[in-house]
Parts: C-alpha cells; sequence; structure tokens
C-alpha cells in the first residue's frame, strides 16, 4: 500500500512560522479558558468547568500533527483539544454558556464538545470513556482504508480504569491506527499520583500489550508535537498505536477558576516551581531568540478576537424548555 | 415460502446485512466457535473474512467502546454478547455513552450501533450464566431494545436494528433457537416498536415478549378449552413499547395478563401494567396480572429451575385469576346498581 506521511508529520520547513502558530493557539487557548474563569466566578457559567491552563503545549503539539479528516476524543478537560483541533472559538462559548448556537447545540456544556467537520467526535467527563472509542474511529479508519488516525486525550487517573488496558491490548492486537495521549498533569481530581499507585512509570503501561510508550516534556510544544508526529506516522504507516505520557501541571483546581485551595489540596510549592515552567513563556522564549518581537501585538490581537467571540456568543439564543425531549433518538444517522 | 430455525435467520441477517453494506462488522467473544452463538452466526467468518467477523479478546468494556466509536466515525458495527450476564462489565460504553450521544450532541452525532445480547439459561447453569437484564436496558432514555420470539421477527428485527441509526439492544434467548417458521428470503424489516397481535380474543390481553411471548400462544389454546377467547400481543420491542396496539386490546377485552422473562421489581411486565392502567384504568375488569420471575438470582438445580421459570400453566393460572376477579367484579356491580 502507498502511504502518504503528509507534510504534517515532516519537520516544520519554516520553524519560526510553526512555531508562532503554536504559540497564538496556546495563548488562545489560555485567554479563553481564563476568560470562561471569570464567567464560572461571576456565576455566568453554571456548568462544571475544567480548565487545562498550564497544559495547552500537550493539545498544540498533538494537534499540529493531525489533518482536518483525523479524529480526536476527550475528556472533562478538553477546551483546548477542542480548540487545537480546529474547533470554533465562539461555538465554545457559547456551548458554554448553554447557547443553541454552541458546538454541541448547547446541550453538552463544557464537558461534551464535538466538531463533526473537524474531526473532534467527542469529549466526556466519564473518565476514560472515550479511550475505547478512540480505539473504535482508529478500527473504522483502518476497514475504510487510507491514512486517517484517531487520537485519545486522557489524564493520568484513566490508567486507573480497567477499559484502558483492555483498550491498549485492542489497539496493539488489531494494530490500530491510534496514539494514546495521556496528560499527566500528577493529580487526579485532589488526589497526587503517590496516592494513587506506587510506580511512577505510565510511559511504559503499554507495553505488556504491546504498545511502545514515550516519557515527553508536555510543557514543551515542540517536543510533545515531534513525539507525537513520530506516533501519527508509525500510525499512518499500519504499524500500529503509541503512548504518550506528557508530563505537566494544572495551575487551577481540578474544576472551576480556584487554584485548589477550597479543596483542600496544598500545591503552593509545587506549582511555584510548575509556573516557572509555563509552556507559553518558553515558547515566546524561542521566538524572540529567533528574532520574532511583535508578539505583544500579537497578544493583543487575540484578546480581541477572544472578546469578539465571547460578546457574540453572549448574544445568541438559549433554549427554551420546549426541547426537553428532543434528540433522545436521532431521526436519521449523522456523523461521519 | 422457507421454514428457518431462529438461529438460522439470526444468521441470514446478517450475511444479508454484511453482503449488503460494507461498513457492517460483528465484533465480541466467541464469533468463531459454535460453542458461544449457537447456529446463528455458523461460518459467517468465513464467507466474510475474520477482519470483519472478528472475534474479541475478553474485554467486554471495550470492545463495546470500540464499537461505539466505530459507529460514531461512520461504520454499522454489531456487537455481540454471548451472555447478557457478562455484558454488564460493558455498561459505560452502553449506559453513558451510546445512549447519551444523540441528546448530548444536539443531534448532531448520532450511534448506529447494534448491541446483541443472548439470554443462555437453564441447564443448571446458575445464577451468572442465566439473567434476562432488558427492563435494566429499557429503563434508559436513548436506546432501543427489541426481544424477538419468532423466526420472522428474529430476522426483520436485526434487519431493522441495522438499520437504525440509534444504539438498539437486540435480545435473543438460546431458548428459541430451535424453533421454526417461516421466513421470506429477501431481506425485510419490521419496525421498531411494533407489537405483533399473533391471535384474536375477546375475553382477556395476553401481553408478551420473547420466551413469554411463545409460552403466551400456548396458554391461550388451553384457555380456549375452558371457553376463554385470549387475544395474543407479542411486543417484540420493549424501548418503545407498542401502546396503541395494547391499549386498543385491553379496551376491547378489559383483562390483562402480563408475561416477563425478566424479575418483577421495576421489571418490564411492572413498566407495561403501569402504563396500561394509566391509560385503560376505567376499561379494566379486573386487576391486570403479571407472570415474572420471582425475585430470586437464578437456581442452579433442575428441580429448583422448575419452580423458578414460570411457563404456560403459570399464564393460564394468571388468566383464570383475572377471569374470576371479573366475575366478582361484575357481580359487586350488579349488586351495586340493583341496590341503587
Amino acid at each position: 500500500m502507498n502511504i502518504d506521511i503528509r507534510s504534517s508529520c515532516l519537520p516544520p520547513e519554516d520553524a519560526t512560522a510553526w512555531l508562532l502558530e503554536r504559540w497564538s493557539m496556546m495563548l488562545l487557548i489560555r485567554r479563553a479558558e481564563e476568560a470562561i474563569a471569570a464567567m464560572v466566578e461571576t456565576a455566568e457559567a453554571l456548568c462544571p468547568c475544567h480548565l487545562s491552563i498550564g497544559q495547552e503545549a500537550v493539545a498544540a503539539g498533538v494537534c499540529a500533527a493531525l489533518t482536518n479528516s483525523d479524529t480526536i476524543w476527550g475528556g472533562h478537560r478538553s477546551h483546548g483539544h477542542y480548540l487545537a483541533k480546529g474547533g470554533s472559538l465562539e461555538m465554545l462559548f457559547a456551548e458554554v454558556l448553554g447557547r443553541i448556537s454552541g458546538c454541541s447545540g448547547g446541550r453538552g456544556r463544557s464537558m461534551h464538545l464535538a466538531s463533526r467537520e473537524m474531526g473532534i467526535l467527542g469529549t466526556v467527563p466519564i473518565v476514560a470513556g472515550t479511550v475505547p472509542l478512540a480505539a473504535g474511529a482508529a478500527f473504522a479508519a483502518r476497514m475504510r482504508g487510507g491514512t486517517d488516525i484517531a487520537v485519545a486525550f486522557f489524564g493520568d487517573g484513566a490508567f486507573e480504569e480497567g477499559h484502558v488496558h483492555e483498550s491498549l491490548n485492542l489497539a496493539a492486537l488489531y494494530r490500530l491506527p491510534v496514539v494514546f495521549v495521556c496528560e499527566n498533569n500528577l493529580y487526579s481530581s485532589h488526589l497526587h499520583w503517590s496516592e494513587r499507585r506506587v510506580a511512577d512509570r505510565l510511559d511504559r503501561a503499554g507495553e505488556v500489550h504491546g504498545v511502545p510508550g514515550r516519557r515527553v516534556d508536555g510543557n514543551d510544544a515542540e517536543a510533545v508535537y515531534s513525539a507525537a508526529a513520530e506516533g501519527v506516522a508509525r500510525a499512518r504507516r499500519g504499524e500500529g498505536p503509541t503512548l504518550l505520557e506528557c508530563r505537566t501541571f494544572r495551575w487551577r483546581g481540578h474544576v472551576g477558576a480556584s487554584w485548589d485551595a477550597d479543596v483542600g489540596v496544598e500545591r503552593r510549592g509545587e506549582l511555584a516551581e510548575w509556573l516557572k515552567l509555563d509552556p507559553i513563556a518558553r515558547t515566546a522564549g524561542r521566538l524572540i531568540a529567533l528574532g520574532v518581537h511583535d508578539l505583544e501585538g500579537r497578544e493583543h490581537a487575540i484578546m480581541t478576537r477572544v472578546g469578539e467571540a465571547l460578546e457574540r456568543a453572549r448574544a445568541d439564543e438559549l433554549p427554551g424548555p420546549d426541547r426537553v425531549l428532543q434528540h433522545v433518538w436521532a431521526e436519521a444517522a449523522c456523523g461521519r | 415460502m422457507r421454514t428457518l430455525s431462529y438461529a438460522q435467520a439470526i444468521r441470514e441477517a446478517h450475511a444479508q446485512a454484511l453482503a449488503r453494506d460494507p461498513r457492517v462488522f460483528v465484533i465480541g467473544q466467541g464469533l468463531w466457535s459454535p460453542w458461544y452463538a449457537g447456529s446463528s452466526l455458523d461460518g459467517l467468518d468465513r464467507e466474510f473474512g475474520r477482519e470483519r467477523i472478528v472475534d474479541s479478546p475478553v474485554s467486554e468494556n471495550a470492545v463495546t467502546g470500540l464499537a461505539v466509536g466505530a459507529a460514531l466515525a461512520g461504520m454499522r458495527p454489531i456487537v455481540f454478547h454471548p451472555r447478557m450476564d457478562f455484558m454488564l462489565l460493558a455498561a459505560d460504553p452502553i449506559v453513558n455513552q451510546a445512549a447519551n450521544w444523540s441528546y448530548l450532541f444536539g443531534g448532531m452525532i448520532s450511534v448506529p450501533l447494534v448491541i446483541r445480547a443472548v439470554i443462555n439459561r437453564g441447564g443448571e447453569q446458575g445464577s451468572q450464566h442465566s439473567q434476562a437484564l432488558h427492563a435494566m436496558f429499557m429503563h434508559v432514555p436513548g436506546l432501543k431494545v427489541v426481544m424477538p420470539a419468532t423466526p420472522y421477527d428474529a430476522k426483520g428485527l436485526l434487519v431493522a436494528a441495522i438499520e437504525d441509526p440509534n444504539p438498539v439492544l437486540y435480545i435473543d434467548d438460546r431458548w428459541l433457537y430451535a424453533q421454526t417458521g417461516d421466513v421470506p428470503e429477501q431481506a425485510y424489516s419490521i419496525p421498531i416498536g411494533s407489537a405483533a397481535v399473533r391471535r384474536q380474543g375477546r375475553d382477556i390481553t395476553l401481553i408478551g415478549v420473547s420466551t413469554m411471548a411463545a409460552n403466551n400462544l400456548k396458554a391461550a389454546a388451553a384457555l380456549e378449552r375452558e371457553g376463554i377467547q385470549a387475544e395474543v400481543i407479542d411486543l417484540r420491542s420493549l424501548k418503545p413499547w407498542d401502546r396503541e396496539t395494547v391499549c386498543a386490546s385491553v379496551r376491547k377485552t378489559g383483562r390483562a395478563v402480563v408475561s416477563d422473562p425478566g424479575w418483577r421489581t421495576a421489571g418490564a411486565a411492572s413498566a407495561i401494567a403501569a402504563e396500561i392502567y394509566d391509560g385503560e384504568f376505567h376499561a379494566l375488569y379486573a386487576p391486570i396480572e403479571r407472570v415474572t420471575l420471582p425475585d430470586a438470582p437464578a437456581p442452579s438445580s433442575r428441580v429448583e429451575e422448575l419452580a423458578y421459570y414460570p411457563g404456560e400453566r403459570e399464564i393460564v393460572e394468571a388468566a383464570l385469576r383475572a377471569m374470576g376477579a371479573s366475575r366478582s367484579v361484575s357481580m359487586r356491580a350488579r349488586s351495586a346498581r340493583s341496590a341503587a
């Protein structure tokens, strides 16, 4: 079979432009989530919102290796995955605010994001709920032929669910074109990894199943990208799944705008260390070293874009009570 | 018309769907072995290849999740659970994921998935090899649940389940596999949610599903010998179920027995009886009788199994109770009228 590995998996030709694009994406995710955090604080956004602030390099790095027809699957903390895969910013805000113009019609809210056009087939808060689904999308892609792949985003807590291990085995057994991306932010809700397991080697979790794994600095967009691009290329070549453990840290609490103090988690010392590893500041430093000097102007443009998208979303319509019984069943098949 | 067994009819629906639609594939445990699926999947792997007839590892949860994901990505999977008991390990992809997807994503993404579960009981297999768990899934919005009782329906409902844009739980019972009946050769589908009136009668309505629908026909023949004309309705689908057909019959007869191969508390028969009371209370001459399993796990000795599983005799007894009650009710009504 003639397999097209596609340019996205090759080293970027114009490193500066590529890096600028990643920096812009990370900053977009952060400013969008800060806007959501503000709406959580004022109770304008009432649904549970889980912010990925501090972890933006994982979404931005992995999705840079993907095409529109690849699919991604996520969890409760997936605003970043949605935006990085090309989801509409305005539809994200509309969804968080429950507007019918939201990406899930205002039904899903922050934890249920989708965009068929962009290959974002769904995010759900059931821990690791979409991991086997990603394997299923990869199974479908393999049946259809071609080079589409699937990516499952999940947290470190997901490894405590049995079906993640089942999925790793199935993916290896059927040589599925899937990349399992574990965002290890060290905490599952309020529990540190050391309170949940004795071994700190999630990158090896696939080994007994025949899934090669790699540990990556999850706060380095370039490192994430190059590891993801390798896994993606392997999947496109029909060589099966890869597991990435991206080490990172979420700055905010498990849910909402807080910094965890409210749920009795003392992470201040740890957080101070991780703030120094801010993925956006690190990429900005690289850009400045490469001779890019107009980051402030670009940041201002991103802030304006976020503010305008939010205002448009706010103006959109809320659903009425007559919608409660709609869409329990689909009238006709709709999907990919 | 040709005669096929119930198991052969299931096999034929699979074979025709696989031949017609390249998006259809089957995944689950035991697909390459007659031990698990009887003759209901016989030789499909040789006919369509093991890439599309995928005998899976013992991972109910991830295999079912894989089928959900493949459906979302455009395939038409049939995920096979040779014992419904074991399917509980896949409750998350069925209940949390497949059932909710259309609603959660505002009707923009559907899950065209068939989940096939086999009830395989009796034979001293005990409580983890015997369960009929249809009511648990009937409870969940977003799922459709069908339970065919005849070879004709076994084929037609499977075709309908594959064509449906929603997750459909298709439940067949090994006790029905050897039953034979007329089955057209060409593919046909039976609308999900439509019951079949198997026999006309004016005195009492016997409502049932799966093995109990088959028992209802035998009970009706026995009741006829007592001079009672029973109308027999095979529900075929439990979610949605055919309220119109059932209620029209109860309005005519004024009496009903609902027979269910599952447990009593919060069971299918209880749900259907409650709906009949809601809609047709004033048409009833007697309380609705329910024939169900007792609220106990399946036993594992022959003697206890005979006491545990209801059949024709229990349905006849329930029908006679309903008829007796209706006589005393009409007598009370008459004496009330004469007193006035």
